[in-house]
């Protein structure tokens, strides 16, 4: 007998509907699987056999033939198991296949029988419904996600032996499958304990911080070891405005398909916030694998990428970040295909001034300039033109650790961040910009309006500062932020001074002392 | 065709008159101390004796040692060519070179112990009849040093006295820095050939140097900066000075060889001070200690050598500037060393905007200077920087 069961399989951070069909026939009993299936779907084979047998299914022996269409696209995953288990169970007529009908199933399978959570669910059932599908029967485990999706109906499987039964259960009453949740608007941040509130006295700091956030802009933070700056990294990623429910659905997505939907259970619109350890592969940063998974780049879509001792990290690493900060995406090519993962991050980097960190205090620091200048030239020109403000993190007088006072809360910042996002999404209404880290060069006159001092000051600085063209520019954006945070249409000379204060730091300026 | 090149070559060089090729040859040979080139010179009054001697003849002169002579005999075997080749880059280059009996040679390091034979420089050397001085300090320097330095090389270069230092990083560069924004004459004594530019980073110091005075070393040209010819090039930049100031120098310092030579050869030595326990002074501070003149200023410094003693200080500019009462705050707060912005907002509890004016009105009266990225200092006297 035949049957045909739909299931999906994921490419990058898309999903693509498949069909697995079961042939059961007479013959020398045997157990065949053809399609373009990986390994890992190969060996769907022994767990369901054993799987059958554990959930008390016995089949009688005969040849048994299991295709994957269409043939052309490489089957990787492990949810394949259920729909093959269900597949060989309806060409048995154990079940109706009418019933399998119209409904998409994913889940992988253990021996006893047990269905498992899946990476990758969210996608499948995304794309089940852009295919106009109504259904899909998913492991319980991954129900969490499979509700984000909008007008589906799920069916939980928790055992091979039960699934069955669920799929009867649907048929008579399908009312009772509608779930669609949206999650509470619970954590604000994947960076957990830490708040502004915690952070005393370093109030430029603070200050740079909030416009980075509020303008959406990269930031180096260079400061002694101990200053604070990994604490101000985290705080900062609790100040972004909050997540719209596209977003919060395209970060789920990416986590699904990396199979940590875990840590976004329960802070669905929690920005994320990733802090890879400095020894991480070009891969890993990026992306990457023989079926490319998205690297901690993407895992940080939409939040924060933050990279602590910046210049310990490997050359190669933190050159592919280049394009992506550009374009805020990242395409990685492999013999298995071109897959596109979002990256639209905000980098925060963190580094010490030289070797040993103390630089330019020169009571405690003895580094000569040349190490201090190798030291900062471990950074390229390249990525440091992606970074907008650049702030030292002063280590603080023990008076001001212990002064008491009351620190404003990352609430009260976040408050002020998002009115200015408001401010930000009214300007850009109808360009493809969203913020004001990635307004073009040619746009700046536009959407920039300079009062004459600060015009003044800018063009007298170009020199004494040895500013770049793109130094020039950027100090135009951020100056746009700050003048966003404080309401005015136009960028006053206060601003731009607080601009030019959050420059680059100039290596020869910096090592040779004037 | 080598012959012809060879002759062309030659004759070049003797046209242009300058430098002789086997005084070049002495000159040059390396281990053999300027004090017994000076012997061998009386030896062998003409060079080109001493470079065909046959191998044996070196007999004669019992005072060298084995290594001496193996050195000597080592460079015999360099061919003529090569020779006039290095005599003719110097002339492209623009080296001239002062031999022990040349009367341009300084006399001041006539009577130094163990002078060098031969002098490559670009540019010219330290005039007799005009004072010299020399000032030395550390590479990695504070602000405050730099400051320093650039205003008594300013200060002393404005009075016509030449200022001869090592061209390093730092304290050198900067005191050839103050003397050249005088207009006034410098001279750096470097531990390679002159024509390399050693520390790369001073590129426009040493392009700006020779016309204002003068590049010099004992090494031929080419000499790569090996750390073993640092201590040693020090006894020239104290031999050509009549006093030696110490800016900045931590416990150990090539400065401090450089004062120990100045103390030897019987030179001045003056230090300026620091503050107590601060690791970049502790040097100087030493050797205050140990009875080294104390330089407070630059009046009071010329007074004292006797050389201007109607020296007017020109720090009274500044204090005829009227500041207004928030600028009189924040220039109080402003120290030596440098202080962030994120300071001088705690310690004057001004709002941010107010602050930052008061700074860049401040910056553009000349009463303080960004050192580095939003670090200021305060500035003393307002004729420099």
């Amino acid at each position: 007998m035949y049957s045909i069961v739909s299931t999906a399989t994921v490419c990058g951070i898309q999903s693509v509907l498949v069909q697995v069909e079961a042939d059961v026939s007479d013959g020398m009993p045997a157990f065949e699987m053809v399609g373009a299936l990986s390994s890992e779907v190969k060996e769907a084979k022994e767990r369901v056999r054993a799987a059958f047998r554990n959930s008390g299914i016995r089949l009688a022996p005969k040849k048994i033939t299991v295709n994957i269409y269409p043939a052309d696209i490489r089957k990787t995953g492990t949810g394949f198991d259920l729909p093959i288990a269900l597949a060989i169970l309806a060409a048995y007529g154990k079940v109706p296949g009418k019933h399998l009908e119209g409904i998409l199933f994913a889940g992988e399978i253990s021996l006893n029988g047990e269905i498992r959570p899946t990476a990758g669910i969210l996608p499948m059932v995304l794309a089940a419904k852009e295919a106009g599908k109504h259904t899909v029967c998913i492991p319980k485990g991954n129900l969490g996600e499979a509700e984000l999706v909008k007008g589906m109906a799920v069916l939980p499987a928790e055992t091979l032996s039960q699934v069955a039964g669920v799929v009867e259960e649907f048929h008579q009453d399908p009312e009772k499958f509608q779930t669609s949740k949206v999650p509470p608007r619970t954590g604000q941040c994947m960076a957990e304990g830490c708040d502004f509130a915690g952070i005393h006295g370093q109030k430029i700091l603070k200050r740079a911080c909030e416009v980075a956030a509020a303008g959406r802009h990269n930031m180096l933070l260079v400061g002694p070891p101990g200053a604070g700056k990994t604490m101000a990294a985290r705080a900062t990623a609790t100040i972004l405005p909050a997540l719209s429910e596209e977003e919060a659905l395209e970060i789920a997505r990416i986590y699904s398909v990396s199979g940590r939907f875990g840590q976004r259970q329960g802070q669905f619109f929690a920005r994320p916030f990733r802090n890879p350890h400095h020894t991480i592969s070009v891969a890993g940063l990026a992306g990457g694998g023989t079926v490319p998974k998205p690297g901690e780049l993407s895992l940080a879509h939409k939040g924060v990428l933050f990279l602590d001792e910046l210049t310990e990290f490997k050359r190669e690493a933190l050159e592919v970040l280049r394009q992506p900060l550009e374009e805020k995406s990242i395409r990685i090519a492999r013999s298995s295909g071109s897959f596109c993962f979002p990256a639209d991050v905000m980098l925060i980097g963190a580094m010490n001034p030289c070797g040993c960190g103390y630089y330019p205090d020169r009571r405690k620091c003895a580094c000569s300039p040349s190490v201090v200048s190798r030291h900062l030239g471990k950074l390229s020109r390249p990525l440091l033109d992606r970074i907008d403000l650049t702030v030292e993190v002063r280590r603080l007088p023990l008076a001001e650790i212990i002064s008491g006072e009351r620190e404003e809360t990352s609430e009260t910042i976040q408050n002020r961040v998002q009115a200015v996002k408001e401010v930000q999404k009214k300007r850009f209404a109808g360009s493809a910009i969203s913020c004001n880290s990635q307004i073009p060069a040619a746009n700046i006159e536009e959407f920039c309006p300079m009062g004459q001092d600060a015009k003044k000051l800018l063009q007298g600085s170009f020199e004494r500062l040895g500013l770049s063209a793109r130094g020039y520019y950027r100090a135009i954006r951020v100056a746009r932020t700050i003048a966003d945070i404080e309401g005015s249409r136009q960028i006053r000379r206060v601003h731009m001074m607080e601009s030019l204060m959050y420059r680059e730091i100039d290596r020869k300026a910096w090592v040779g002392l004037g | 065709m080598t012959e012809n090149r060879r002759d062309s070559i030659g004759t070049k060089g003797e046209e242009k008159g300058s430098i002789q090729k086997f005084e070049y040859w002495l000159a040059g040979i390396p281990s053999v101390s300027g004090k017994k080139k000076i012997q061998l010179k009386a030896q062998f009054p003409d060079p080109e004796e001493l470079y065909r001697l046959p191998k044996g003849q070196l007999q004669k002169a019992p005072w060298l040692t084995e290594k001496e002579k193996a050195a000597i005999a080592a460079a015999q075997q360099i061919p003529e060519p090569k020779l006039d080749a290095g005599v003719c880059c110097c002339a492209k280059e623009q080296i001239q070179l002062a031999t022990w009996q040349d009367a341009k040679y300084p006399k001041r390091l006539r009577d130094i112990y163990n002078p060098p034979y031969g002098l490559y420089y670009r540019g010219s050397l330290p005039p007799e009849d005009a004072p010299s001085v020399a000032i030395v300090g550390a590479r990695s320097c504070s602000a405050y040093g730099v400051q320093m330095a650039g205003e008594i090389g300013w200060g002393l270069a404005s009075q016509g006295i030449s200022v001869i230092s090592g061209m390093a990083l730092g304290i050198d560069g900067a005191g050839h820095q103050g003397a050249l924004k005088a207009h006034g004459r410098t001279y750096g004594i470097f531990g390679c050939g002159v024509d390399v530019c050693y520390p790369a980073s001073h590129r426009e110091l040493y392009e700006a140097i020779p016309a204002r005075g003068g590049l010099v070393s004992e090494y031929q040209p080419r000499t790569k900066p090996l750390a073993m010819f640092f201590p040693q090039r020090n006894r020239i930049i104290s031999g050509l000075s009549d006093a030696v100031i110490v800016v900045e120098a931590r416990e150990k310092s090539g400065a401090l060889i450089t004062a120990d030579f100045a103390l030897e050869q019987g030179r001045e030595v003056y230090a300026v001070p620091g503050r107590a326990g601060d690791p970049l002074s502790e040097g100087a501070n030493r050797l205050i200690r140990q009875g080294a003149g104390i330089f407070l200023s630059i009046g009071d410094f010329l007074k004292e050598m006797g050389i201007f003693a109607d020296f007017v200080g020109y720090s009274a500019k500044n204090q005829k500037l009227s500041l207004e009462k928030s600028e009189k705050l924040v220039y109080s707060c402003v120290d030596l060393s440098p202080k962030s912005i994120e300071g001088l907002l705690a310690e004057t509890s001004l709002p941010f905007g107010e602050l930052m004016e008061i700074l860049e009105s401040l910056r553009e009266k000349g009463c303080i200077l960004e050192v580095y990225k939003n670090y200021y200092i305060r500035l003393e006297i307002s004729g420099f920087a």
